[in-house]
């Protein structure tokens, strides 16, 4: 028996059109019983809603938050020298705008609240040239976006190498020197509130995800003298936690200088982040390096590369780029982690934050305060995911058929 | 007919023998390859042939015999090793290509970052292979989005960049379609023809035929007997190989 096929009349798929009605039919009251909880969820959903609500709107004080913005976003830095701290933003708004520009495609929701990101940031500084700097960040990291689009390829390097060196010019920048006249040095005790950890929070990707890199490929190594050092690294450091590093580096670290060579205390706290946070990601790269099957080592052999090649042309981006979820995980523990430093002294978010609420007249305002700096960090931890995500569709690019 | 070069062969191994841990793998394989000759071996999985092949650029070790190449012995020395993988390509089962580059990209690694060739001539030769395998237009697509008989080809384009003067091939086409099978089958014959030494490892009897100078039969780690295609089809001398070739040629 055959069986002959006409072409059908044309039929369309009944569920490819999205309507509301019918997702919530669906999803939300598919039956008597789960139309009754949904509507439960919402009433104690929307009672909470309003409760905090009412609260911010009304019994909050925000001038706790108001009054002391400065002393949370930079610590006690110098007043008149702020400038100097928004010239950093400046150029952190302008290098944002270029990457966007170079490496972003499309104007998704998600693109426009990475460009609303120097904004959120601006908020470093309430007074009354506020508004002046936030334009000025503003217009910077437009034309940087302008500019990004129009030399995508040509710029990538450069624009690199200015994100690398971000750090030193921030150190630079903010901390001046003791012969400049205009650049007048702020000594980094004066640091402090989300500047100082955003700043080791940078710091510490920057270091620790080379030296995890090296430490990942020691590990490895057919050579005992450098596989046991890694090793040993490794498990020391993962045993121990952030705070007991942070102590060991404040106090261990001026031993092994020369006489009088003084050890800054924040650069302690750098070192101690970095090297710490370089272990996990150590492991983490470990990790992408073994699920490289080994056929990609035998392909690169039988073309005649030696070692070297093939774990930095091979075997290291492919494995990179299998973990960037991981670590941006980790990055964004570094960022927790940097509210740490306040047990070695150094005056972070928290730490000015704690200060704030011991003054009398802010008395029980943690609500309002916690709220804030709970929303602050929110803020740039899904900014380092979005921009994770980013960097994973970007790679990816292979993956997809 | 084929010009082969009637003086040295250009493989040469002697009473090879390997072991994983305890199991022989490797019983004694002494056998030799002429410049320009294209040898194919068959055999039942598990015989021992694709790990033999390995042998020849070292990817696996050998613990007793001599096996040399070119000229250079294959010892535990990295230079040597080094020097015979620059002369020796290889085409895998799986392709292997690496992913995360293009087409292109793949082609032009290895002549570029290990015989120094600049990036604008590795360019042209890639895009001249590319062409002869027949697809320059994919190059500048991912491994994932060509099928398997496109990587193939790419995996035999990216192994001939090196300008080797040994091709070997460890079942190169087991793991296609049938329908792309012929694609992959018809490069290794040009290749044939254009006078490449070439060591096969498949069980393609059809391309055996059509090309193959001799044919070696391996069984359990030794070579059962060796010949011209017109010996082993016709007039095969031993029980095992008589049973094997019936077994799959009957397919």
């Amino acid at each position: 028996m055959t069986i002959t096929s006409n072409t059908p009349t044309e039929i369309t798929n009944p569920q490819s059109k999205f309507s509301l009605l019918a997702w919530l039919k669906k999803n939300l009251f598919y039956n008597v019983l789960s139309s009754l909880v949904t509507l439960v969820f919402i009433y104690l959903i929307g009672l909470t809603i309003k409760k905090i609500l009412v609260w911010a709107a009304q019994s909050a004080q925000w001038d706790v938050i108001t009054t002391n913005l400065r002393l949370l976003m930079i610590g006690t830095y110098p007043v008149e020298q702020v400038y100097r701290i928004w010239i950093c933003i400046l150029i952190m708004g302008f290098l944002i705008g270029l990457s966007w520009g170079i490496w972003i495609k499309g104007r998704t929701v998600s693109n426009v609240i990475m460009f609303a990101f120097p904004f959120a940031l601006a908020l470093t500084q309430m007074r009354t040239d506020f508004w002046g700097w936030l334009v000025g960040v503003g217009v910077l990291a437009l034309t940087g976006f302008f500019i990004g689009k129009r030399f995508p390829k040509s710029l990538v390097v450069p624009v690199l190498v200015l994100w690398m060196s971000l750090i030193p010019l921030t150190v630079y920048l903010v901390g001046g020197s003791e012969t400049s006249r205009i650049l007048r040095k702020v000594t980094t005790d004066k640091w402090g509130g989300m500047f100082l950890n955003l700043l080791l929070t940078w710091v510490g990707i920057i270091f620790s995800i080379p030296l995890g890199i090296l430490l990942a490929i020691g590990r490895q190594s057919r050579y005992p003298a450098i596989k046991s050092i890694c090793v040993f690294y490794i498990e020391i450091i993962r045993a121990v936690p952030l705070i007991t590093i942070l102590f060991m580096a404040q106090v261990m670290l001026p031993l092994f200088l020369p006489e009088g060579f003084a050890f800054d205390r924040l650069a302690r706290a750098m070192v101690g982040i970095s090297l710490f946070s370089a272990a996990y990601m150590a492991e983490i790269i470990r990790g992408g390096l073994q699920s490289i099957p080994h056929s990609q080592y035998e392909a690169a052999e039988a073309l005649g590369m030696n070692e070297v090649l093939i774990i930095s042309r091979i075997v290291l981006p492919q494995a990179l780029i299998a973990v960037i979820p991981v670590i941006v995980d980790q990055c964004i523990g570094i960022f927790r982690d940097t509210t740490l430093v306040l047990i070695v002294g150094l005056s972070d978010l928290l730490s000015v934050s704690r200060t704030v609420l011991a003054n009398p007249l802010f008395m029980g305002t943690h609500i309002e305060v916690y709220a804030f700096i709970g929303l602050f960090f929110w803020i740039v931890s899904y900014f380092l995911a979005f921009i994770g995500q980013k960097i994973e569709h970007l790679a990816c690019a292979y993956r997809r058929n | 007919m084929k010009n082969i070069d009637q003086v040295d062969p250009i493989i040469i191994t002697r009473d090879v023998h390997k072991w994983f841990g305890d199991f022989h793998v490797l019983k004694g394989i002494s056998f030799e390859v002429k410049k320009g000759e294209v040898c194919v071996i068959f055999g039942p999985s598990g015989s021992g042939k694709s790990t033999f092949i390995r042998t020849i650029n070292r990817l696996e070790e050998h613990q007793l015999g001599q096996i040399i190449v070119d000229g250079i012995e294959l010892t535990h020395d990295v230079r040597n090793i080094e020097k015979i993988r620059m002369e020796v390509g290889m085409v895998f089962q799986q392709f292997n290509l690496f992913p995360h580059l293009t087409i292109l990209d793949n082609v032009i690694l290895a002549p570029n970052l290990v015989r120094n060739i600049k990036k604008k001539d590795a360019i042209d030769l890639a895009m001249g292979l590319l062409e002869r395998v027949g697809i320059a237009e994919q190059a500048k697509k991912y491994p994932g989005q060509l099928s398997g008989g496109q990587q193939q080809r790419v995996a035999i384009a990216r192994a001939l960049a090196m300008g080797p003067k040994i091709m070997l091939f460890d079942e190169p086409t087991s793991a296609l379609d049938p329908e792309m099978i012929k694609e992959v089958l018809d490069v290794m014959i040009e290749l044939a023809d254009s006078g490449m030494t070439m060591v096969v490892v498949t069980h393609e009897m059809g391309f055996a035929r059509a090309v193959a100078d001799t044919l070696y039969f391996f069984d359990a780690g030794q070579i059962v007997e060796s010949g011209t295609s017109e010996q082993i089809f016709k007039n095969s001398q031993e029980e095992r190989t008589k049973l094997f070739l019936s077994q799959i040629l009957s397919q």
